[in-house]
């Protein structure tokens, strides 16, 4: 019953496992020999600016895109926790670009934030405000890619605080009704406290998915401009599957792989002292 | 009532926000050309000449067919290894089974960029590099997959397995002629988040697949979109976009509360 995935284990992630720590150690194009460099590719690594620029922007991106999520994904979440009609619709809607490929969201997004003709600085013209760079600007290009993520993914989180909040007991507001408390209070004292499990889980989450954060500039921006959206995959992927440096993308990937595991950790300590 | 119009008003401009960029993509890309830039909803005319250029410009259909026969054959795969392993991790009582329970949640917290380049090496060593095995062999096991089937099965009663064992079912037979039939909606959620997350998936066969016959339909777009073949043709770009995009909406209009669902579960399983 259970060998299929054994054989499946030991092939595709036990041997891989094992095989980077032996990667690193090498450089390898793949097609000559495998040659033994011993600390090298660390060594190089660790001198890399582009690389700890990738991994500076991932963390810009995260450090965006996280906060809003959970911003707009608990607004929307309890918009849709009222008595509404359509709830089935609207939640229908928010979900829409969970579902669909990134692919599409990002050749779309593209000419939303397309400079002279992009829908987003149309209405800003029209409002008698100045043209935004977005993908032009080596200080905008990250923000604009960490939007539009939160705009794809926010649907699936509104859908799990929503699950959250129908969980918090009706006689906990009803109680801070008799007490006098404002809708304010009763979010930060009742909501918050509630539904904090929810929030660690979207945290972690959009984390590992910010840390993949790969088709997106791979497609919109190619990595710039001025290496300013090139992110940690990108990069990796770059190494990898433009130079065919396997060993150092290999130790690129378990240096990388290693930050995302200390991050994961940090943020649950964390939020379990809260 | 004023709270209740400021409301529904914060809703429809939620859904319009999340809306408006898939009817402007299929409206432009029915557009003609000149037109596209205008960003009206209603074009002057409905034009399939964007679909036209770009179908003369990659083979679009095969990569669909490529997608389709990927994703179909993952899914399958998926639903039958990991409702085996789910089985024998619920039912089943044998040496080492707390030890693979735990391994299977150790590799799910193992971050995929350490396997990715090891894997890409086996999959050129194995000789499978432009083939579909590239694309398919590596994903038929799930572990979310096994998780959820591993939950499903437990709440189902031990007095059918027994019954069916009295009768003198095998292990196999009882997997899937008692426990299947009983979990439909396990299988429809490992069944959705498997399909849309292999449909969807682009960094893979960007790395595995070279050649243009093999592509899937992401990486194929993607790469059109990129790779200026498209002669900054707006419309040809949209069109492709359209086109990778209308299967899954077409499937979501009709079962959008199995989509949520499945997605959802599979988020607070994490």
């Amino acid at each position: 019953m259970v060998s299929p995935y054994l054989l499946h284990l030991l092939v595709f992630v036990a041997f891989p496992v094992i095989f980077s720590f032996i990667l690193m150690f090498h450089r390898w194009n793949i097609i000559s020999s495998m040659e033994f460099v011993g600390l090298r590719n660390f060594v190089v690594l660790f001198q890399d600016r582009l690389f700890f620029t990738a991994i500076y922007n991932t963390l810009i991106f995260l450090l965006i895109h996280i906060p809003l999520q959970i911003a707009v994904a608990l607004l929307l979440a309890e918009m849709l926790n009222q008595q509404i009609r359509f709830r089935a619709f609207f939640r229908a809607a928010y979900f829409l670009p969970v579902v669909i490929s990134g692919v599409v969201v990002t050749i779309v997004w593209q000419q939303l934030y397309g400079f002279d003709m992009g829908l987003i600085n149309r209405i800003l013209t029209g409002l008698g405000l100045s043209r935004v760079g977005w993908l032009t600007d080596p200080n905008i290009a990250m923000p604009s890619i960490a939007l539009m993520a939160t705009w794809k993914n926010v649907g699936l989180y509104v859908v799990l605080f929503l699950v959250g909040l129908q969980g918090v007991p009706e006689h906990f507001y009803e109680a801070a009704d008799i007490d006098g408390a404002s809708h304010w209070q009763k979010f930060i004292y009742i909501t918050l406290p509630a539904i904090k499990p929810t929030i660690f889980m979207v945290v972690v989450l959009s984390t590992l998915g910010g840390f993949s954060l790969f088709i997106e500039p791979y497609i919109m921006t190619g990595g710039g401009p001025m290496n300013s959206t090139i992110s940690a995959m990108l990069y990796i992927y770059k190494q990898g599957f433009t130079f065919y440096h396997m060993g150092y993308a290999a130790s690129l990937g378990f240096f990388f792989a290693a930050i995302i595991m200390l991050v994961v950790v940090i943020q649950k300590k964390l939020i379990d002292r809260e | 009532m004023m709270k209740k119009f400021v409301l529904y008003s914060g809703l429809t401009a939620g859904a319009l926000m999340f809306l408006y960029p898939f009817i402007w993509m299929i409206s432009a890309s029915l557009a003609p050309e000149q037109e596209i830039a205008s960003l009206n909803l209603l074009p002057t005319e409905f034009t399939l000449r964007s679909y036209l250029h770009m179908i003369d410009k990659i083979p679009i259909g095969r990569a669909f067919i490529n997608s389709l026969l990927v994703s179909v054959s993952v899914t399958a795969g998926v639903l039958v290894f990991s409702s085996m392993v789910g089985y024998a991790l619920s039912r089943l009582h044998f040496r080492g089974r707390d030890m693979i329970f735990y391994i299977i949640l150790f590799t799910m917290t193992l971050p995929f960029q350490i396997t990715l380049i090891p894997q890409y090496i086996l999959i050129v060593e194995f000789g499978w590099a432009n083939t579909y095995l590239a694309l398919i062999v590596p994903y038929l096991v799930s572990t979310l997959g096994i998780l959820m089937f591993r939950q499903y099965f437990m709440a189902i009663p031990q007095d059918l397995i027994d019954a069916a064992r009295i009768d003198g079912c095998g292990e196999l037979k009882i997997l899937f002629r008692i426990l299947w039939p009983n979990s439909v909606p396990a299988l429809v959620t490992v069944g959705i988040l498997t399909f849309m997350s292999v449909w969807n998936e682009v960094l893979w066969p960007l790395i595995v697949i070279r050649t243009e016959e093999l592509m899937t339909m992401p990486q194929m777009v993607a790469l059109f979109a990129v790779g200026g073949r498209a002669e900054s043709q707006l419309g040809t770009k949209l069109a492709s976009a359209a086109l990778l995009a209308i299967p899954v909406l077409v499937a979501y209009s009709f079962f959008q509360r199995y989509f949520i669902q499945s997605m959802a579960t599979s988020g607070l399983k994490e």
